[in-house]
């Protein structure tokens, strides 16, 4: 029987919908043209000047320090909320999904907006321990949210076993759950530090003067700065991406 | 183990997340509920005693208008999103595994690049001087003074490309479950090729279907950055309202008012649809089961 060929020609579309305006933005970051409606030859000097930015290396310090701690932090919270949620089936833990879910479900901006409400209330300095705390907050659901979901295929019985054999419940914990736990936390983690390093809206609402982070600086410069720059800045940070997913999938490959 | 000490470790492992979610999360809400019953303090943030005027400003002139363009952008932009997924799904879940897992790839890969270097791109292509604006100029298909960005069209493209993958991942996943064998049986049985896809292949997604519903829906009532940035002040959505009386007007109790229409906008269309799937879901098996 003939398939229609519909679907195929809408998902061809739909990849160059996706692809186009980056694709633009990379050709234009190598524009000497300033607004890049037309090629005006081959440069390299959006770079150099951003190279020379030293805020935008200051923003980016910044966002690293606020994404690998509260990646850390939201691990630790978001694994021990999966084991207890998976562990047991009483009615403190309906309440605690509720409490881990409903994060998931609330727009940003509400979120943003609360918690500047709760660090004025409790007389807190905007900075980068706001920022940090806020981060942790939205991470911790998406954390356990991926570590559940590795739990429900996880055999418990290896954990009792460990015990028969005499471990007591620490050696049972970090020597037998934490290494068979590991891809889920891995994912949890790098899920968190993806979430964190590209947060803008949380972001803006609960930071301070000095605690700039790149998605600030980046939507500043937006707002006010010169397009050429953010076109280098943001093919930069693509072949980052790209790069990451690219030896992601190696390492993925030569596991299997 | 004792019940007592079962009891004791179980709290041990809940409290910490719970803990630190019930002082940042919970909170924090009931302070924007409470707060929106504050009087406004005309030096800024909330003034002294309780009041309902805050509340009852929302039947302010500007207010219904905006919350009307929230609802009908939010609306369109997951209409148009489940649109567009609902034959991508189709197509990756019909794919050989090897092509399918290059276009699941291509699908996601720039969805894990920054939010705003998206929007900026197009608001680069939009712009008068950007290149899809020179080709529809040059193409007479709109005047050269026509703006393409700075209205509610440009908001509604940006908000679709942004949620577009978060509605084609759930439809591919119930796709990916879905036996397509049920429609070759449909052909057979006489339906045609549109028949049987909407008749069969939809029923058999429609949990899929649900969940890109809200994981779109949701997300659009909240947008603020897509129309900060690309629409105008003639394209501000109830997101941008909140963080103008937050930033501009710093008049917190009617930010707070702004943020419970906003909730109460959430949890309307979640509960209905939480509702329905649960009723449906009773009401008669799921296709998969009788097949």
């Amino acid at each position: 029987m003939k398939r229609s060929l519909v679907p195929y020609c809408v998902t061809a579309a739909i990849l160059v919908f996706f692809y186009l305006p980056i694709l633009v933005l990379v050709v234009n970051s190598f524009n000497t043209s300033r607004f890049g409606g037309s090629w005006e030859g081959f440069s390299l000097v959006w770079y150099s000047r951003l190279l020379n930015h030293r805020e935008i290396w200051h923003a980016l310090t910044n966002s690293l320090v606020i994404a690998v701690s509260s990646s850390i932090v939201s691990v630790l919270l978001g694994t021990t909320a999966a084991l207890a949620l998976h562990r047991y089936a009483t009615r403190l833990q309906k309440a605690h999904y509720m409490l881990i879910y409903t994060p998931l479900i609330m727009p940003e901006i509400l979120m943003g907006i609360s918690m500047l409400l709760f660090f004025i209330a409790a007389g807190m300095q905007l900075g980068l321990f706001t920022i940090f705390l806020a981060h942790v907050t939205f991470c911790i659901s998406f954390v356990a949210m991926v570590v559940l979901g590795r739990l429900q295929d996880f055999d418990f019985s290896i954990i009792e076993a460990a015990q028969d054999l005499g471990a007591n419940w620490w050696q049972a914990t970090w020597k037998v759950l934490v290494p068979l736990l590991m891809p889920g936390l891995v994912a949890g983690g790098l899920l968190a530090f993806t979430l964190s390093i590209d947060d803008f809206v949380i972001t803006f609402f609960v930071a301070g003067p000095g605690s700039t982070t790149l998605p600030i600086r980046i939507y500043s410069m937006i707002k006010h700065g010169s397009p050429p720059l953010i076109n280098a800045l943001s093919t930069i940070l693509l072949a980052v991406t790209f790069a990451a997913v690219y030896i992601s999938q190696h390492l993925l490959e030569d596991k299997t | 183990m004792t019940p007592a000490r079962a009891r004791l470790n179980e709290i041990l492992v809940t409290l910490p997340s719970a803990g630190w979610l019930a002082v940042l999360f919970v909170v924090p809400a009931l302070i924007v509920v409470a707060i929106s019953f504050k009087p406004t303090d005309p030096l800024g943030g909330a003034g002294a005693g309780w009041t309902l005027d805050t509340l009852k400003s929302l039947g302010n002139p500007n207010y219904p208008a905006i919350l009307w363009r929230t609802l009908w952008l939010s609306i369109t932009t997951t209409a148009l999103c489940i649109l567009l997924a609902t034959p991508v799904g189709y197509c990756l879940a019909r794919l050989e595994k090897k092509w399918r897992q290059m276009v699941l790839l291509l699908v996601v890969v720039p969805f894990w690049t920054s939010f705003l270097i998206r929007i900026f791109a197009w608001k680069m292509l939009l712009h008068p001087e950007g290149i899809i604006k020179q080709a529809l100029a040059g193409l007479g298909i709109v005047s050269p003074e026509t703006p393409l960005l700075y209205n509610q069209w440009a908001v509604l493209l940006v908000m679709v490309y942004t949620f577009l993958p978060f509605a084609i991942l759930p439809v591919y996943a119930a796709a990916e479950k879905f036996d397509f064998r049920l429609i070759e049986a449909a052909r057979d049985l006489g339906a045609r090729r549109f028949q049987a896809f909407c008749r069969v292949f939809l029923p058999g997604i429609r949990r899929g279907l649900f969940t890109a519903l809200l994981i779109v829906f949701i997300p659009a009532l909240g947008s603020y950055v897509i129309p900060d940035i690309v629409g105008g002040p003639g394209a501000e959505m109830l997101g941008n309202k909140i963080a103008q009386r937050v930033f501009v007007d710093r008049n917190l109790p009617h930010a707070c008012a702004l943020s419970l229409l906003l909730i109460l906008a959430v949890l309307l269309p979640l509960t209905a649809v939480l509702a329905l799937q649960g009723a449906r879901e009773k009401a008669r098996p799921i296709i998969e089961e009788g097949a």
